[in-house]
Parts: C-alpha cells; sequence; structure tokens
C-alpha cells in the first residue's frame, strides 16, 4: 500500500513504515525508552532525507512519551518540581539545537554531526550499559548481593550552591546539574532526533541519585515536552516536519510500545540493560563502519532552494 | 574508431550540403500535444507517464525525402540551485569537503532523440542547441565565476549520474519514434520522485544535421487535495502546523493509554 508522503515528497509502503513503528515501540516499551535511536536511522534507510527524518521522529517520541508520562503520573512515578526544573534546562538546550541543526545543514555538514554523534554516543552509552549487565550477571550467577551506593553518599554534585528539595523522589539536590542535564539532553535530542531517554536515564539513576521509583517517568515528561517543542521549532524554521509520516509512525509506535512492555516484565532486569546496551552499541558501531569504509559514493545533492 | 570516422564523414556532408538545407528550413510546422497537461499527485502516486504526440507537417514546396527527419525532444522540469558535495578521507573517516554550486539548473531533466545524437548533427550543432546531457547547460558557481564545464568534470559528471540514479534526468537515443514518417510520439516517463511545478518540453526537428523548425509545450504537475494543504501549512504557516503536529501526537498518545490502559 503505497502513500505519498507530502514533506519528504516520496511514496512509501505505509504497512513497512507501520510495522517499523511497531518494531521500535516493541522496543522502546520492553526498556522504557523513546527508541528514536532506532527509528531516525531506520527512516534514513528506507530513504527519507535525514534532515526530515529527525524532525518528523520528534513528534513521533512526543506521542509515545505522552501515553508513558500519563500512565505514570496515574501511578504517581513522576516528580513534578525534578521535571519542571529538568525541563528549564531543557527547553533552552531544545533551541540550541534546532539552531545548531538550521546552521550544519547550510554548511552541508549536518548528515556527518548526526552519524559522528551516533557513533561517540551510542558506543559509549550501549558499552558501558552492557559492561554492567554483564557485570550484574556474573554477580548473580556467583550468588554476590548487589551493593548499590546509598543515596546518602555525597559525591561533588552534592556539595554544588542552590539546593533544592525534591518531595517525591526525596532528595535534596542542587538545581545546577538538575538544569545542565537538561539542557545536554535537550541539545542532543534535537539535533540527533532522539528523545535522549537512554541517555538521561543513567545520568539520573548514577549521577543525580533519583530513586528509581520517579526515574522513568520524570524522564518521560521531559522527553515529552523537549519533542513537542523540538517539533514545533522544527516545523517554525525547517518547515520538515512530515505529518503523515509522523502519523503513521504513532499509530505503529504506541500500539509496539504496549506489548514491550508486558514482554519486558518478563525478562530480568540485568538481562534487560545486558540486551539494550547490545542493541545501543549494535547501531553505533553500523554508524561508525559507516564513517570509516570508503562510500560507494562519494558525491551528494542537495537543493539549496531558489526554485524559479 | 569507427565511430568517429563516420561522425567525421557525416559532418563533411552536411557541411556540403548546408545550403540546401537553410532554403527548406521554413517548409516545416511541428504540431505537437502531450497526453495531460495536469499531472495531479495524489495520496497513491507512484510515478506517471505521459505521451506526447506529434506531426511534422509539410507545404508542397518541401522535399519529399522523410527518412531524414530526426528528433530531439527536451524536458526539462522547475529550475533550483542545487549543491553537490564531495566526500574525502580526513582524519579517518570520509567527510564532505569540496563542493560546487549549480545554479537554476532543471530539477527533472529528460532528452529524447529517434537516434544517436552523434547520427542526427555534428558535434558543435549538438553543443549549440544541447542535445544530450553533456552538452546542456548546467551553469556553476566557481568561486566568483559562473559557467559551465566540460563533460567530464567530476562535479558535473556526478550531478548528472546522482539525478539519473534517481530516475530524474534521463537521456534516451530510441524513445521518439516515428510511427509514419511524419508522426511521431514519445513517452515521458515521470518517477514518483518528480518535483512539483511547470515542465518545459522542446521539440527540435532536424534534417541532414541542422535544425529545421522547433516548439514547445508545457505541462504541470501539482498536488492536489491533501498533499497540497500539508505541504502548503507546512511551509507557509509552519507555527500552526506544528501546533498541530504537535497536538496530534498528544492526542495519539492520549488515545493509546485509554485503549491500552490495563486498570
Amino acid at each position: 500500500m503505497q502513500l505519498y508522503l507530502p514533506i519528504a515528497d516520496i511514496p512509501v509502503n505505509v504497512l513497512l513504515i507501520l510495522a517499523m513503528g511497531a518494531a521500535v515501540g516493541f522496543v522502546s516499551g520492553m526498556f522504557g525508552i523513546g527508541g528514536g535511536f532506532l527509528m531516525t536511522p531506520l527512516l534514513i534507510f528506507v530513504g527519507i532525507a535525514p534532515a526530515v527524518a529527525v524532525a518528523s521522529v520528534a513528534s513521533h517520541i512526543a506521542a509515545s512519551s505522552f501515553s508513558g508520562a500519563l500512565s505514570y503520573w496515574r501511578r504517581r512515578a513522576i516528580d513534578p518540581a525534578l521535571a519542571l526544573v529538568l525541563l528549564s534546562g531543557g527547553v533552552i538546550g531544545t533551541a540550541l539545537g534546532v539552531w545548531t541543526f538550521t546552521l550544519l545543514r547550510s554548511l552541508g555538514q549536518l548528515d556527518l554531526l548526526i552519524a559522528l554523534s551516533y557513533v561517540v554516543l551510542l558506543s559509549t552509552v550501549g558499552g558501558l550499559m552492557f559492561w554492567e549487565g554483564l557485570r550484574a550477571i556474573i554477580r548473580a550467577r556467583r550468588g554476590e548481593r548487589v551493593t548499590m551506593r546509598r543515596s546518602g553518599s555525597h559525591g561533588w554534585i552534592h556539595g554544588l550552591p542552590l539546593k533544592m528539595r525534591f518531595k517525591r523522589s526525596k532528595i535534596y539536590l542542587s538545581v545546577i546539574p538538575v538544569v545542565v542535564v537538561g539542557l545536554i539532553i535537550g541539545f542532543i535530542g534535537a539535533v540527533m532526533g532522539i528523545g535522549g531517554g537512554f541517555i538521561l536515564i543513567p545520568i539520573m539513576i548514577y549521577v543525580l541519585r533519583v530513586p528509581t521509583a520517579t526515574v522513568i517517568g520524570t524522564s518521560m515528561v521531559l522527553t515529552l515536552v523537549t519533542m513537542v517543542f523540538a517539533t514545533m521549532l522544527h516545523a517554525v524554521t525547517n518547515h520538515l516536519v512530515d505529518a503523515v509520516l509522523a502519523l503513521i509512525l504513532m499509530i505503529g509506535g504506541v500500539t509496539g510500545a504496549q506489548f514491550g512492555a508486558r514482554a519486558g516484565q518478563k525478562i530480568r532486569g540485568e538481562h534487560l540493560r545486558l540486551l539494550l546496551g547490545l542493541l545501543i552499541l549494535a547501531v553505533g558501531i553500523r554508524f561508525a563502519i559507516e564513517l570509516v569504509i570508503r562510500p560507494e559514493e562519494l558525491f551528494t545533492i542537495r537543493e539549496t532552494g531558489g526554485a524559479a | 574508431m569507427t565511430g568517429v570516422a563516420r561522425v567525421v564523414v557525416l559532418g563533411l556532408a552536411l557541411a556540403l550540403s548546408a545550403p540546401l538545407a537553410v532554403t527548406a528550413a521554413h517548409a516545416e510546422k511541428l504540431i505537437v500535444s502531450v497526453s495531460n497537461h495536469r499531472v495531479t499527485v495524489t495520496p497513491n502516486y507512484s510515478g506517471e507517464e505521459l505521451v506526447l504526440f506529434g506531426s511534422v507537417e509539410r507545404d508542397d514546396k518541401t522535399p519529399a525525402d522523410p527518412a531524414a527527419y530526426d528528433l530531439v525532444v527536451t524536458v526539462s522540469g522547475p529550475r533550483a540551485d542545487m549543491v553537490t558535495r564531495r566526500k574525502e578521507r580526513k582524519f579517518g573517516i570520509w567527510i564532505n569537503t569540496d563542493y560546487r554550486q549549480f545554479l537554476q539548473v532543471p530539477s527533472y531533466l529528460a532528452i529524447f532523440a529517434n537516434r544517436p545524437f552523434d547520427a542526427i548533427a555534428p558535434p558543435e550543432v549538438q553543443r549549440r542547441q544541447q542535445l544530450g546531457l553533456n552538452n546542456v547547460l548546467l551553469t556553476q558557481r566557481v568561486g566568483p565565476d559562473y559557467a559551465d564545464v566540460v563533460p567530464d568534470d567530476p562535479f558535473r559528471s556526478a550531478f548528472v549520474r546522482l539525478r539519473s540514479r534517481l530516475g530524474l534526468y534521463r537521456e534516451a537515443t530510441s524513445a521518439v519514434t516515428f510511427l509514419t514518417p511524419t508522426l511521431f510520439r514519445t513517452g515521458i516517463p515521470l518517477p514518483a520522485e518528480v518535483p512539483i511545478g511547470t515542465y518545459d518540453v522542446d521539440i527540435k526537428l532536424f534534417a541532414k544535421g541542422a535544425l529545421v523548425t522547433q516548439t514547445d509545450t508545457t505541462f504541470e504537475i501539482v498536488k492536489v487535495g491533501f498533499e497540497q494543504f500539508v505541504a502548503t501549512s507546512a511551509r507557509q504557516s509552519g507555527f500552526t502546523y506544528g501546533l498541530a503536529t504537535a497536538f496530534m501526537a498528544l492526542m495519539t498518545g492520549w488515545m493509546a493509554s485509554i485503549v491500552f490502559r490495563k486498570d
């Protein structure tokens, strides 16, 4: 079933896009992440221009994170104060990200930046997650108890000024690192077309020491708002958001996510982290290979406007 | 070798017969029509083929040697500026380095003829009449200068090659068929990726290596209905479009959380 996408300006197979949305949705539901880091490369792979893919995936992630955030809200697993502080940084980061996106697009280096950031981010995060999962599994085999450092242990982050009490998360923390984290995630998300959940969640757990109960829900709120904001900015500045493409992705994505979430509950935590780490690492390595080996076609064409 | 030899011989023959061709030049008239002057892009659009029909009208003064007619049809889509970039290996990775800007070049270009251009006209006529992708004018900006370059320039040939791969630039020297000595037809394939806009069709009639007469017609490719609405609102009212898309995302997310609610 072919459908012509009005902004991407190419016909696509609706069932293929639906299936891609569902598959990525399944993964995102299973691991509690947005899945943008899989969706954007997949779209580029089927022939959609990277810029259109990045801009359209933003609205797709907004949809899936909203449905997730709603269910976490009902379970009171969102810390509104923490979400607000994260957002103040996230919104600025997103604006900076879209601005960088526009600038690099005009310089012809956008594709390089997208590829490079995928390589660096995904290999690092994927590698760490894989390693951490592996160690947890080995420890479990040996019958050792996992000794998480207590949230009371103070690192340098806890010495920063402007402390604030986040009631629902039961933590007392400076707002500076929280704003900075929001800013970085917002920036990365807008440039790479990802929600950033897979980076944000580890940072919140290991660096900010937010209790796991409120981590996923709160990170979803940040993802939701930055992605809605990114959709708006991409639509206003670059006119690249394909609403038809986004809608197909959303429908596939939210459906797949439900089944993914159910499947995720049956798998043990450390196995889940190991799998997710492998998946992220694989995508990162794929991008790295593409950068290093000699491309089949050295030339690219891009329209720079000025149509008569 | 034989190809070159043939061209030289042909060129000589043409040079000799040139005065004759000029006297006969204005006796023919071309009458053409395309099968559809308005191609609409609908949700299930996946490419289309137009047909161009035409006939060569002659009066009694025309010498009766119809086999000598040659026809070249050039279809050019809306013009746009394009940049061609070349990747080079820097610091171990492949990145875009050098680039050339092509100014107001056709986004779609199809050149069809009834036989190879070398058989139709000598090289200088081919160049002047822009017969074939190698002879068509593609203006580049090289620093402060505006110029077209030799056909084997790496950027120009890469540009033509990439456009051809998308089916947007094409050349076929057997696409025009003469149904009778004066009646001809050719198909104009429009792949799914064709840009929206007005297309110029330029038809040139050659006899004995010289241009006899030419005519032109146009057709347009338009988005209609929903596609048109989405594309124009995205471009003209980005803010409202963004709001609508964001709202759609929220509605989809909300619906999903209602539909799949477990409790």
